[in-house]
């Protein structure tokens, strides 16, 4: 992203879908992706840029198109139009396995765990190292507790311990560990606080701001303004579909980003 | 009984402050404890049959109880991969019929089939029939209950037909001497110990060299006193079945040795809790039936693996009928019974096995499957009506659906 870009908070709706604005030092550059449910325009020509190693916070309403958009990186759905670079680099994802195998590790709310299995378990689900056929627990063990310590997430007392006997922040925790633990270059994650009390919550966050300082980019949808302003590197608001603004956060207050959030401009003094 | 093969997950050491009854239990047995109140129950029951009656603990009835429970075990093994996909077979009594059938009437004199040739096309058939359940239920989308409760009608219903047909008046006797020792013949005293000492030698080498591995690895290990705690367990309940199999039960003839299925059943039960703990295929197994989506998006082929459980299903089911046909000497439309169905939900829930998915071994069944031999070896000891048998069996099941049931809801108040 140019600098002139990271002034003001700028209506990147009417940016030219042109790789001459990309950016080769950026993670995932969107220019003018859309997306149609037949005659609903859930997604109108949204520009964004997400850097590696910084926190962009994705926020908006209640049907402003965050889900649909993420969806369309993770590779769930196509954009109906519009291009997508990868460093720098034009890309199509059609399937979730394609956005994975590009390094986009997309956490979900519901974190897709099975509470019957312990973390390792789940840390490996469909990708289990063998010997000989047989699973080889002791290298999966050994991998699951280096990445968990990697992160800090130092609250799990083994990682032998079933899923289901987690908090609610634990849970979270492993989600995002197992996508690093695939080498994710950009985690996606959907309302990663939203069921969590104050103290998991803050873990959560932690673990955030430390993926961000291990070179990893970090795209997160929140409807909590204050977790966005305590972790957020950058802002993009979204509004009925439209990607109305983006920048640093240093560039948004929270009464601002309120009113980008409810009318897609701002009306008072930032 | 205890088992070779023992689960991945350890409980995590317990910290000191928690003293609970299930803590310490945790720290001695490790992640099984939930078979306790399961073993507890089969030990009150023994000893309540055997004050009430001075010959339940007989070496002959002892033998007699465990020929009974094999049919129970590996039906209740055939419906364990099916519950721990969260899915169910209501037709395995009627596939294990039909493989009982299949093996009886091809070893017949009139078909003189091998008896390897029989039992291969017996099972190959069951496989199939639970491979067509399953692609039924897959590809329709519909719900496994109904689908193999109509297909409980179908094989029924076929069956009767074959047997109607092959032989007037509607039964096919065994005549091969191999299906007849099935449950019939047993192993001489000295191979009797050979038997029982190598289990426990196997037991003692694979969990020592678990152990080992795992330190050499700088693993967190289980307390060693587990490990002793289990193996002295097995060592003298293997030495008392031995002892007892090997005293003399017959009245006239000298008859001893143990039973030929029991290392069948030891054989079947290595090799399933193998693939189940240790190989992808059985993670694969749990995680479906822990969280389908999840398991999904890991980018396992959920379907796939849930027409191998019904295949799995069928082909258990179908060494059952091996087992069914040989103890009742051969298989006739008079000798089909409707409820085999039930014993076999009812011998992997007794021990354990969840009807909601995802939790579930394969030594549930075999605990559950030797409660109701107990149960109706001892309640005929003690001269109860068979209806009252039906009864009492049906309390049973009730309890263990509620024990279920309740397991799981704590299990959701924990997160």
């Amino acid at each position: 992203m140019s600098e002139s870009a990271t002034g003001e908070p700028v209506n990147a709706g009417a940016v030219a879908d042109s790789d001459a604005g990309i950016d080769p030092s950026m993670l995932l550059s969107l220019r003018g992706v859309t997306k149609h449910f037949g005659a609903v325009q859930a997604l109108r020509r949204v520009d964004l840029d997400v850097p590696a190693g910084q926190v962009t916070a994705l926020v908006g309403d209640n049907g402003a198109g965050k889900s649909t958009l993420i969806k369309a990186v993770a590779g769930i759905w196509e954009p109906s139009s519009g291009t997508m670079y990868w460093q720098g680099k034009k890309i199509d994802i059609h399937t979730p396995k394609e956005a994975a195998l590009l390094g986009i590790a997309t956490v979900y709310q519901d974190l897709a765990l099975c509470d019957n299995l312990d973390i390792v378990a789940n840390m490996y689900l469909g990708f289990e190292s063998t010997k000989n056929h047989v699973l080889d627990e002791i290298t999966m063990e050994k991998r699951t507790q280096q990445t968990l310590k990697d992160l800090s997430v130092t609250t799990v007392h083994s990682v032998r311990q079933l899923v289901a006997s987690l908090s609610g922040g634990q849970r979270q925790s492993v989600a995002v560990a197992r996508a690093v633990m695939r080498d994710a270059k950009l985690v996606i994650m959907d309302e990663p606080t939203a069921a969590l009390g104050v103290s998991q919550t803050a873990q959560v966050l932690a673990l955030i701001k430390t993926l961000a300082s291990r070179g990893i980019g970090v795209l997160v949808i929140s409807h909590n303004l204050n977790d966005v302003f305590e972790v957020a590197d950058r802002v993009a608001v979204m509004y009925l579909g439209t990607l109305v603004s983006s920048g640093p956060v240093a560039n948004y207050t929270m009464s601002s980003t309120v009113d980008l959030i409810t009318t897609g401009v701002v009306s008072r003094a930032a | 009984m205890a088992t070779s093969s023992e689960p991945i997950p350890e409980t995590p050491v317990l910290e000191l402050t928690k003293t609970t009854l299930t803590a310490r239990l945790t720290s001695v047995i490790g992640s099984d404890v939930g078979i306790v109140p399961v073993l507890i129950a089969l030990v009150v029951l023994i000893i309540y049959f055997e004050l009430r009656s001075s010959v339940f603990l007989k070496p002959d009835n002892i033998t007699n109880l465990f020929i009974q429970a094999i049919v129970y075990i590996f039906l209740g093994m055939a419906e364990v991969w099916l519950l721990l996909l969260g899915e169910i077979d209501l037709s395995l009594g009627w596939v294990a019929g039909m493989s009982g059938s299949i093996a009886a009437i091809y070893t017949n004199i009139e078909f003189g089939w091998p008896w390897w040739l029989a039992f291969l096309t017996a099972l190959v058939v069951c496989t199939a029939i639970g491979g067509l359940w399953g692609v039924i239920v897959v590809k329709l989308n519909l719900p496994s209950f109904i689908v193999t409760l109509a297909g409980s009608f179908i094989v029924e219903g076929v069956l009767l037909y074959i047997l109607d047909r092959v032989f007037e008046g509607g039964g096919a006797p065994s005549q091969s001497t191999v299906l007849n020792n099935l449950t019939v013949g047993n192993l001489t005293p000295t191979w009797t110990w050979i038997f029982t000492i190598a289990v426990i030698a196997i037991s003692a080498a694979v969990m020592i060299f678990r152990e080992r591995s795992r330190r050499a690895a700088g693993l967190e290990v289980p307390p060693f006193y587990r490990i002793v705690v289990k193996l002295v367990a097995l060592t003298v309940v293997s030495v008392a079945l031995a002892w007892l199999f090997n005293t003399n039960r017959g009245a006239f003839i000298k008859i001893e040795g143990m039973p030929f299925a029991v290392p069948l059943v030891f054989a079947v039960l290595g090799i399933y809790s193998f693939i189940l703990a240790r190989t992808k295929f059985g993670r694969y197994m749990y995680a479906i039936g822990g969280n389908r989506e999840a398991a999904r998006r890991a980018g396992i082929p959920v379907n796939r693996y849930r027409v191998y459980a019904f295949m799995l299903g069928g082909f258990t089911a179908g060494i059952a009928g091996l087992f069914y046909v040989s103890r009742l000497g051969g298989y006739s439309s008079s000798s089909t019974d409707p409820s085999l169905v039930l014993y076999a939900v009812a011998a992997a829930v007794i021990g354990g096995t969840s009807l909601y998915g995802g939790r579930g071994k394969m030594t549930y069944p075999v605990v559950g499957g030797i409660i109701l031999a107990v149960i109706n070896n001892g309640l005929v000891l003690i001269q109860i009506t068979s209806t009252m048998v039906y009864v009492i069996t049906g309390v049973v099941l009730l309890g263990a659906i509620t024990v279920d049931s309740l397991a799981r809801k704590s299990q959701t108040l924990l997160k």
